[in-house]
């Protein structure tokens, strides 16, 4: 049995359904809810590897190397706000975030 | 062999993808999330994305997994009481995962690519006897995509000088050498002289 495109969709997809699901169930925990983001980008980067492949196409690759830069930059940013809030607040807990509240 | 591996990668890929969304301790999350990434490095060598699959091992497992790791510990964060509420939100969230995972199966089962997109690549990717594929992935970032190339460095100098502008703090009552302060001073202000009167020592005479 041939390993084919479709075979990488499926476990991208799954990939990006458990990432998505772990934003709903860890709704109080955003150092969880970052992790499941990154998860959710590294499926997308599955699908363009995917498709570069199966297209024998170099740019998908070019773009999947993008996707990781800004995830690597959103990792970043995000965690420098969190350990900010943290010293602010002493607490991580997502209902404790509406100081702008307007 | 192919096969076999992609499914050993794949399995444990979406294995560890489940346990770092119901870890119960945010440390394995993080090292779940570790092995995720590798195996999907794994994934990525299946693909021919060599390049690809070692960028992946060196900027996630190596900068992004160990910086949520360094988080992590550093935070002195009740994570019992985060996890309050999980099995309230498993139900709707486990319903809504399913049926969206089902809608994207369903699409994944019945795509169909074009013909024309079969013929005509962007930048067709050449045999990987000829050109690696990191030479390949360079030809085309490096010409072609140059200015998303400035774009992605760009965007990575803005993310670090807010990171750093965020994390940064001024001490207040910390020593700290002020070369300026130390050049600037002079005998007048740094030494006292005292006459000290005989067989009464320096006792009241300080200050």
């Amino acid at each position: 049995m041939t390993i084919g495109l479709g075979h990488f969709l499926t476990v991208a997809a799954i990939l990006f359904t458990i990432g998505v699901l772990g934003i709903f169930i860890n709704r109080k925990n955003v150092i969880v809810i970052l992790m499941s983001v990154e998860l959710i980008l590294l499926a997308v980067n599955i699908n363009l590897v995917a498709f570069s492949s199966h297209l024998n196409d170099v740019v998908g690759q070019v773009f999947a190397l993008f996707v990781l830069t800004v995830a690597a930059a959103e990792a970043a940013i995000g965690l420098a706000i969190l350990v900010t809030f943290y010293r602010n607040r002493g607490s991580i807990a997502v209902e404790d975030i509406n100081m702008m509240r307007g | 062999m192919t096969a076999f591996f992609f499914y050993i990668f794949a399995t444990i890929t979406v294995a560890s993808a489940v346990m770092v969304v119901a870890s119960r301790n945010p440390v394995q999350s993080v090292l779940f999330l570790i092995l995720a990434f590798v195996n999907a490095a794994g994934l990525f060598v299946l693909l021919h994305a060599e390049f690809l699959a070692m960028i992946l091992v060196v900027v996630y497992v190596g900068a992004v997994a160990v910086l949520f790791l360094f988080v992590v510990m550093m935070l002195d964060v009740d994570f019992a009481e985060l996890r309050q509420g999980f099995q309230q939100y498993l139900p709707v969230g486990g319903l809504i995962g399913l049926i969206f995972l089902v809608e994207i199966l369903l699409v994944v089962s019945t795509w169909a690519v074009s013909p024309e997109a079969l013929r005509v690549p962007i930048a067709a990717n050449p045999p990987a006897e000829a050109v690696t594929n990191t030479e390949a992935i360079g030809r085309v970032l490096y010409t072609r995509y140059s200015y998303f190339f400035q774009a992605a460095g760009l965007i990575l100098l803005v993310a670090m000088i807010g990171a750093i502008v965020l994390t940064l703090r001024e001490r207040v009552g910390v020593r700290r050498q002020d070369i300026a302060r130390q050049v600037a001073r002079t005998p007048e202000e740094a030494v006292q002289l005292h006459k000290v009167p005989s067989r009464q020592g320096l006792g009241e005479v300080t200050r």
